[in-house]
């Protein structure tokens, strides 16, 4: 049978969610795949369009999974694009001459940005904001510029306001309608979320119908008002809305809308049944929708009436939006400017706090319509799911959005109340029955749940419903979310943390009588000892303390499979002179110990018996080093690239500043390990971004990302904060830390604890950059009291007779474990195997 | 090798700290050696300090306490529990270490070992 031919025009977001969709049938193998890409680029995310100005690169933004198309077959024209459609012979002909031919053609064309017909719009300053090639342009201008104007103040004007803000314009946005957002939101949200975008220093012009742009005086360019007003810029970005790309299929004679659009039917079949269309450049019920979920929803209902065996139809799609604009949260739900007749609404304006809630309900006040946030939309997943329900409201329903006050009892409905069809995830399209069957599949954490329902990964704004459907599920089955760390202590670590600091417990004993049970055990010592020095930093030999470490903590060197230790001093940054690399080297040929570069920039060096230790350290310190604290699960190190001390490319000094901060956090104990690195610029050499906090160099300070990992489960940092001067790096990397060792569990790295985190990094964001549980001044307090009391641990053990005393293998002997046998391999020791152990002790013997 | 229980010297008591194992070398065996203390209750035990899972000497290095109402050593490398009255791996039935007896004499830890 030979293959059905498929080929997809157009390669956006849109586009490849069909080809994903399609990849992902039992019957894919039926079907030759081929699409058109003419950008240069395959599908990239244009929704975080802006994050290329924080510091995400193109290939950050992909979408494509690597190995997509080879792995499913799928062929791609990468830089080409059809030009034209032979309907009766089937075939499609490229700009680069190819023809292929079809059996079902899928147009996902997109849009492009609409500028008006203003006279010198088509100056080289005049820009628009839709492709990564735009944004380029974008970069490339501002640097001759220094004031910057978007015209257009809806979503996507406001998102490329922030975008010049970033690049350091002096900022202005004109907008022709009265308000900002006009399309969602009412004149008082507009009214609150202008104030607020004005307080981050850009200026808002409504009601402003550009005439003209000729030649400035300041500036490059003036634009000219309707209204004689005028406004100097030198850059110019329209944003001015989009318009369906259908020039393709208007020229091929299938139906258009009167305005633009291709007419597709719930199958997203256009008027020829070979012929499908989806995206912006899809017209369904007269309706243009600009949003990708919607599109995502017809890619869906294509792939279904192609190759599903049961169809699936678009049934139009709720534009409801939430949004972060400029640090601003926005949402718009339903009918947000009670347009339904009789109507009536309910609104909350907090001027103090800049918050604005408006919610608009049926005429007999019992079904939610539509709603309007600014500056405070956590209450749009619940009140999205009344209207998307049709759910009735409750008796006052001006509780959904009043705020909360002591005492009084949480408004809205639980998730308990939501169908099982209701989509709690629009963009992944996941509804709460299918995260009620992951559950049921095992599922108890949010960070697998997200992982494998998907839900919650694409925009975020579901995230906290996702947990709370979560957590009311568990509840049902009895499965009792258990956060006991053991059986000696029916606390979760960071209850423990929390008694440690407001009771100022300061030993293992004193705990476990006053909230455990028991003698304790491998699991609930460490932690205690852990948890003990966050908080207070005495030396973990203290005999009160000493029985809490685990042997690595306790003999201060990593335990290895033969029972001796490896010993590695500390190299900030990865720096170090000549002099102390030679006497590294000298101790370990004195002591005859196996020596490896480690990949966290320092020397590991392996096969130290117990009683060496101090030995060694004697002789590490004398010549000037320090632990490095490789056995702790604490700091490890700050890896660095060269910097532009000396590289060609470096913007700032990476080694000074992980010298800074290695020298900082060093000794600091953690739930788990912690490892940063700080690149010198964008090449980012020192792979900060696998780390628990990376700095990466720009030509304005540092960005800063959070949550990265290697190892077993790779997870890429998030960009927590762009251009930073040094000391707001150091305040949030403190902050990060301290909240980080406040709150997570046991041996939870950050990736971890960053997945688990309901509300995410937003939720982070928030609590370090806006310090919305006041605890900024509280965390940097703690986080200096450890600076402050930092000893190195080696130094003070071998001032001190009674410490040293204990490195001894046996109490009763001086002789030490015969059982540790080396052999030579490659030049330098290695433990014996079993075999060559027998094998040596006979010859012995003999 | 008169007498199966003859008791060794090993250290005064009051080199040992409560919770912290030490290991002795009694006729060429390696024994480690616990002092449990909590809610004012004072334990001594003694165990092969030879870890059977990695075959290394380190069980006098391992975190002590109990384990539903158990005295436990877990060995360092691989975390498996040894119960301290018995010598039983908790994780693996089939593996059971020797224990000996061990007390304070006279300001002396006394273990009894062949």
């Amino acid at each position: 049978m030979s293959k059905e031919k498929i080929i997809v025009v157009g390669n956006g977001m849109v586009g490849h969610k069909f080809l994903e969709f399609l990849s992902e049938r039992d019957n894919r193998d039926q079907f030759e795949v081929i699409t058109f890409c003419e950008e240069s680029r395959l599908a990239y995310d244009r929704v975080q369009l802006s994050a290329y100005f924080s510091g995400k690169t193109a290939e950050d933004l992909s979408l494509v999974e690597d190995g997509f198309f080879e792995n499913n077959g799928f062929k791609v024209y990468l830089e080409d694009k059809v030009v034209s459609i032979d309907r009766d012979n089937k075939t499609v002909t490229s700009a680069n001459g190819e023809v292929v031919a079809y059996d079902k053609l899928i147009l996902a064309t997109g849009s492009f940005p609409f500028v008006p017909p203003i006279p010198g719009k088509d100056r080289d300053e005049c820009l628009v904001y839709r492709t990564i090639e735009d944004l380029e342009a974008i970069t490339h201008g501002a640097k001759t510029s220094k004031r910057g104007v978007v015209v257009g103040g809806g979503l996507l004007g406001l998102e490329a306001a922030k975008a010049l803000h970033d690049l350091g314009l002096e900022t202005h946005v004109v907008e022709f309608a009265p308000r900002l957002m006009a399309v969602q939101v009412d004149d008082g949200g507009g009214a609150m979320l202008r104030s607020k975008i004005e307080a981050l220093g850009v200026t808002v012009h409504t009601e402003k119908n550009t005439k003209e742009i000729v030649n400035g005086d300041s500036s490059k360019m003036r634009m000219e008002f309707a209204d004689g007003e005028s406004l100097e810029t030198d850059l110019i970005l329209f944003s001015a809305g989009i318009r369906p790309r259908d020039e393709l299929a208007r020229d091929s004679g299938l139906e258009m809308g009167p305005r633009g659009g291709i007419t597709v039917n719930n199958n997203c079949q256009t008027s020829d049944p070979d012929i499908y269309s989806i995206g912006e450049c899809a017209l369904w019920d007269g309706r243009i929708f600009g949003l990708v979920a919607p599109g995502y929803q017809m890619a869906k209902a294509a792939v279904d009436a192609i190759a599903g065996d049961k169809e699936s139809e678009f049934a139009g799609a709720d534009m409801s939006t939430k949004l972060k604009l400029m640090g601003v949260d926005v949402a718009s739900i339903g009918d947000a400017h009670g347009n339904t007749p009789n109507s009536k609404s309910y609104s909350y304006n907090d001027e103090h706090n800049e918050v604005y809630k408006k919610i608009v309900v049926s005429e007999d006040g019992k079904k939610l319509l539509g709603s309007v946030l600014i500056g405070d939309a956590e209450a749009y997943g619940g009140l999205l799911q009344l209207m998307l329900n049709d759910m009735d409201l409750p008796e006052h329903p001006d509780s959904l959005i009043l705020p909360q006050r002591e005492g009084g009892a949480p408004a809205g409905l639980g998730v308990d109340a939501l169908p099982d069809t209701a989509t709690i995830c629009s963009c992944n399209n996941v509804t709460k029955g299918d995260i009620i069957a992951s559950i049921d599949g095992g599922i108890t954490e949010l960070g697998e749940l997200k992982s494998c329902t998907k839900a919650g990964t694409s925009c975020g704004g579901c995230a906290a419903l996702v947990g709370q459907v979560l957590n009311a599920e568990l509840e049902k089955k009895g499965i009792e979310v258990n956060n006991d760390l053991c059986e000696h202590f029916a606390h979760s670590r960071q209850e423990l943390f929390d008694i440690v600091r407001v009771e100022e417990i300061k030993t293992f004993e004193e705990l476990l009588a006053k909230h455990g049970t028991g003698k304790g055990c491998d699991i609930c010592k460490p932690t205690a000892g852990s948890i003990l020095a966050s908080c207070w930093n005495d030396h973990i030999m203290e005999p009160s303390l000493a029985g809490l470490q685990d042997t690595n903590d306790y003999y201060m060197a990593n335990m290895q499979k033969d029972g001796t230790y490896s010993v590695v001093p500390r190299i900030p940054g990865g720096e170090i002179t000549p002099e102390k690399l030679i006497a590294i080297g000298q101790i370990a040929q004195k002591y005859d110990l196996y020596t490896k570069i480690t990949g966290g920039q320092r020397v590991d060096m392996f096969g130290a018996k117990v009683h060496e230790l101090p030995l060694i350290w004697k002789e590490l310190v004398d010549a000037g080093m320090e632990s490095g604290h490789a056995y702790g699960k604490s700091l490890r190190t700050v890896k660095s690239c060269v910097g532009s001390t000396w590289c060609r490319y470096g913007v700032q000094d990476s080694v000074g500043m992980a010298i800074k901060l290695e020298e900082r956090y060093r000794g600091v104990r953690s739930p788990h390990k912690i490892k940063l690195a700080v690149s010198g610029c964008t090449r980012e050499c020192a792979e900060a971004q696998c780390k628990d906090v990376g700095v990466i160099a720009t030509e304005h300070g540092w960005n800063m990302y959070v949550a990265g990992n290697g190892g077993m489960k790779p997870r890429h940092a998030d960009l927590f904060a762009s251009d930073l001067d040094d000391e707001t790096l150091i305040k949030y990397i403190d902050r990060f830390m301290m909240f980080y060792v406040r709150t997570a569990d046991r041996l939870q790295r950050t990736a971890t604890w960053m997945n688990n985190m309901e509300g995410g990094l937003d939720y982070l964001k928030d609590v370090i950059i806006n310090d919305s549980l006041n605890l900024g001044e509280e965390l940097e307090k703690q986080m200096d009291h450890l600076v402050d009391t930092y000893q190195c641990e080696w130094k003070s053990t071998i001032e001190s007779p009674e410490k040293v005393k204990r490195f001894n293998h046996f109490i009763n002997s001086d002789e030490t474990d015969s059982n540790v046998v080396f052999v030579k391999e490659r030049a330098q020791i290695r433990p014996a195997t079993t075999k060559e152990k027998s094998d040596l002790i006979e010859t012995v013997a003999v | 090798m008169s007498n199966n229980n003859q008791w060794t010297s090993i250290c005064d008591a009051s080199d040992l700290i409560s919770n912290i194992g030490v290991c002795a070398q009694i006729n060429g065996k390696q024994i480690a050696i616990f002092q449990l203390e909590a809610n004012g209750t004072t334990s001594l035990y003694g165990i092969d300090n030879q870890d059977p899972f990695s075959g290394s000497n380190v069980l006098s290095r391992g975190l002590v306490g109990d384990l539903k109402g158990h005295d436990v050593v877990a060995s360092p490398i691989y975390k498996q529990h040894f119960d301290l009255s018995t010598g039983k791996c908790l994780e693996d039935d089939s593996v059971t270490l020797k224990v000996y007896s061990v007390r304070s004499n006279e300001g002396k830890i006394e273990v009894a070992a062949q």
